[in-house]
């Protein structure tokens, strides 16, 4: 059987996790794939952990990416990468908005944030790149283009072309005028940005 | 909700289970269609109501939507009606004289059971119905059988006069998947023959039907045997073959793509030829169920030796890394260990109340007031159960809050001698199941303060509408019930029904602390919509002036996501105490300024925002990594 492509978006309720992925799935399936898609979100409206799982190839039967085989995270906020770090297969990598979403029990005393995600995913050896999604959106005007932001950094990471992808992407918004159309392009273009320039500097 | 409509015949589309179910629902020429919301069954009404030519409604519960498919099917045209699998108790009185009366027009039932809880407060396998109830079951692997098998099942029913039960699991309900579509088939009823002695279900009537059941039974059992939908996969490697049904089906494949399968799709009757047929083939036969071992039981009564839930676990979902290990041991083969690392350790993060959320107030007074009993209810308000509240100490299942509370106080110990009962439970929770309890406990003279948190919408699926909020399913004004009126009509003395706004803590206090008091049934109602709801409106948000915030923390148990620490510290109070002090600030983009928190803030150090200066448009990204 030829191997499928898992990828595992992870975030927070409200953040836009499943749309995005719902997105990569659209674009896997113009390409001809058979494709995948299933969360596991408890509650997710309401502010708790959402995981979406993607799988795509020839034929996909199980939906869920089993641990240790997911080959990118894509992480909307830092402490969510790092929970999840445990589903990448060796030599996976990760795509990391710097964001943080601290939660209430977090506010009220009763757990810590992690210092810094970052270095705890760069010590465990698994491949990193971190970029502020958040501010890209909001210096483009409007925190919702994080989405966006986010699609275009796993853009380059995909085994297929992030054409592909960014027109899945602008059809969404296509409707709702050519405003709304040339953000996005613009959000996914520097979402892509980011993440290039981040691995040359690693490099 | 996408409305798939639009989606010509023929074409692929990536759609969730529920959205197939919908699909076919429609083109299989539904007349009548009707649910409560329960994650994660949810979404199937939701998209059938984008359907045109159909009529589609939620009801007040499970029980009265099945009554509303029944009634169609007994008027000739098809119906359907879905639920979570906790509904199917509520419904299940229904259930089981339907399946002795049966069906003219074709009615489907799906229900979704919640495998692994995503948001249930137990885990039930709905399968039981089935055989409980005579009736035969199909189980769907993914979102194209799903499709499928919803047309072939008002055949089915329709050919048997049975209702036939779809059962779902989360991982079919949500998850997303190819399906090619068809065409809308009209379907035209036969219209409501009478016929007393199948139709009215009195002990004389009801007594023959049952000889009809038992013979029904025997047909479908047959049936299941030559059903396309139970087929067997020859493979391979003849050591281990699987008896799977559901997605369990796809674990075992994805698992040992070389082991011959057994699939069940029309899992109830079991075909127990075809299982032997399996048997012969292999060494070993392994039955993969989720969750209990029906199937497993019934192959052993058979005397068809197969092994189940020896060694696969008896809760949550199965997945190809439950499976390998699983099955390895079973061979006495090294279990191989994964490359995966171990989970880091990461705080954690269950949901929490929306900002803002028209229930915090109450419950950050609940958490105020002392030597309160507080039984719960299902809903988002069982939140209150969590941080920095902790102020609800039962939830049992939906409408339940009221009887567990007069049990509460008729029950009381001598340590709750002088604790007060308190009940909390939402507006649809109570148009559900919640008035006959309130009922019960006016008229056996409880001494219970009732909180009605009327939100103006299913809050936890979503916010969709119902009785207490005065619109439809398509969003259509429709008469909206007076909840002290009906409070009141149950019984509720008009001067004990207190009707207070739940943003402005010191009536919810002062109300509350009396009402506590008085030996008998209170009702007091806040209304106030979800903030998720239409009729919900955003005002001027609110900053905390740094210098003025003296860190009391006193901000923060009101527990609003929009509240965050900036900086800690401690104070030695002259008493020589020590005190934690936590500095905040208001995420001011989110705040809708509904001012809760500003009441508790002593120093006045919560204001209005001023904005000062417009969000700047800047084209070049930024980049901080
Ligand atoms: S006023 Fe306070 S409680 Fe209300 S939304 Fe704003 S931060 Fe939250
Ligand atoms: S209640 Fe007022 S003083 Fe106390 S922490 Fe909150 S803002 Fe500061």
């Amino acid at each position: 059987m030829s191997e499928n492509t898992n990828i595992l978006v992870v975030g927070i309720g409200g953040q836009g996790v499943m749309t995005a992925t719902e997105i990569l799935a659209e674009a896997a399936i113009a390409l001809g794939h058979d494709a995948k898609k299933t969360e596991v979100a408890g509650m997710a409206q309401r502010g708790g952990v959402v995981s979406s799982h993607l799988r795509f190839g020839q034929r996909v039967l199980s939906p869920q990416i089993t641990p240790g085989t997911a080959d990118v995270l894509l992480g909307f906020e830092s402490a969510e990468a790092m929970r999840w770090q445990h589903m990448l297969k060796p030599g996976g990598i990760t795509l990391m908005n710097t964001a943080r979403l601290v939660p209430p029990v977090v506010e009220l005393g009763l757990f810590d944030y992690p210092e810094d995600p970052l270095a705890e995913i760069r010590k465990s050896g698994n491949k990193v790149v971190a970029f502020d999604a958040t501010t890209i959106a909001q210096n483009l005007g409007d925190i919702r283009l994080g989405n966006t932001v986010m699609l275009g950094a796993i853009a380059d990471h995909l085994p297929f072309g992030a054409e592909v992808l960014l027109d899945c992407v602008l059809k969404r918004f296509q409707r709702k005028g050519e405003k709304l159309v040339k953000l996005n392009r613009q959000a996914f273009e520097a979402g892509r940005a980011a993440v290039g320039e981040a691995e040359t500097a690693a490099a | 909700m996408a409305a798939v409509m639009p989606v010509p015949a023929a074409s692929r589309v990536l759609m969730s289970g529920n959205e197939a179910v919908a699909r076919a629902v429609w083109e299989a020429g539904v007349k009548v269609a009707a649910a409560y919301p329960g994650t994660p069954s949810t979404e199937m009404l939701e998209v059938i109501s984008s359907y045109p030519d159909l009529y589609a409604e939620w009801s007040v519960n499970e029980k009265v939507s099945l009554e509303v498919a029944i009634g169609a099917a007994y008027a000739g045209s098809r119906s359907f009606c879905c639920m979570k699998h906790v509904g199917m108790n509520v419904a299940s009185d229904a259930l089981m004289t339907l399946t002795l009366t049966g069906v003219v027009g074709g009615l489907v039932i799906a229900i979704a059971d919640d495998v692994g809880l995503s948001s249930s407060q137990n885990e039930q396998d709905s399968r039981y119905w089935g055989r409980f109830a005579h009736v035969p079951v199909l189980e769907p692997a993914d979102s194209q059988e799903a499709y499928a098998m919803t047309l072939y099942a008002y055949e089915l029913s329709e050919k048997f006069q049975v209702p036939v039960i779809l059962r779902m699991t989360t991982r079919i309900n949500h998850v997303k998947s190819l399906v090619t579509v068809g065409e809308r088939n009209e379907y035209v009823g036969a219209g409501f023959k009478k016929e007393p002695a199948r139709f009215v279900m009195v002990p004389g009537n009801a007594g023959k039907r049952i000889p009809l059941m038992f013979a029904r039974d025997i047909k479908l059992r047959e049936l299941a045997e030559t059903s396309e939908l139970n087929f067997i996969e020859e493979g391979s490697d003849k050591r281990v073959g699987f008896i799977a049904s559901g997605p369990a089906y796809m674990h075992v494949k994805e698992s040992f793509p070389n082991a011959p399968v057994l699939k069940l799709g029309f899992s109830s009757p079991v075909p127990f030829e075809k299982c032997r047929e399996l048997a012969a083939m292999v060494d070993l036969v392994v039955v993969v169920e989720e969750v209990e071992p029906l199937v497993e039981t019934e192959l052993k009564a058979q005397g068809i030796k197969v092994i189940g839930k020896e060694i696969l676990p008896l809760q949550g979902e199965l997945s190809p890394n439950v499976l390998k290990p699983a099955i390895a041991r079973l061979l006495g083969e090294p279990v191989t260990e994964t490359t995966a690392l171990a989970p880091m350790q990461v705080f954690p993060r269950p949901p929490t109340m929306c900002v803002a959320c028209p229930h915090l107030g109450v419950y950050y007074t609940l958490s105020q007031v002392r030597n309160l009993n507080i039984s719960g209810d299902i809903g988002c308000y069982t939140l209150g159960a969590g941080h920095p509240w902790n102020a609800l100490d039962t939830c049992v299942s939906m409408g339940a809050s009221m009887g567990v509370a007069l049990g509460m106080d008729k029950g009381r110990g001598e340590a709750d001698k002088d604790k007060r009962i308190v009940a909390v439970i939402g507006d649809s929770t109570f148009l559900h199941m919640g008035m006959q309890g309130l009922l019960d406990m006016v008229y056996n003279k409880g001494n219970v303060t009732v909180l009605l948190l009327d939100n103006r919408a299913v809050g936890m699926t979503g916010g969709q509408n119902n009785p207490g909020n005065g619109y439809g399913i398509h969003g259509e004004e429709a008469p909206r019930v007076d909840f002290a009126k009906l409070v009141s009509a149950l019984g509720v003395k008009d001067e004990r029904i207190h009707v207070v706004n739940p943003y402005e803590l010191p009536v919810l206090f002062k109300t509350i602390r009396e009402e506590v008091k008085v030996p008998e049934v209170s009702v007091i109602i806040t209304d106030q919509p979800c903030v998720l709801v239409k009729d919900y409106h955003k005002l001027k948000p609110f900053e905390v002036i740094d210098d003025k915030c003296t860190g009391c923390g006193n901000c923060i148990d009101v527990g609003c996501p929009a509240i965050h620490v900036t900086r800690r510290g401690k104070e030695v109070k002259p008493s020589g105490r020590e005190v934690d002090l936590a500095f905040v600030r208001i995420e001011t983009s989110v705040c809708t300024g509904c001012g809760l928190c500003v009441q508790p803030c002593a120093p006045k150090a919560i204001v209005h925002h001023v904005q000062t200066s417009p969000i700047q448009l800047v084209t070049k990204g930024g980049c901080a990594a």
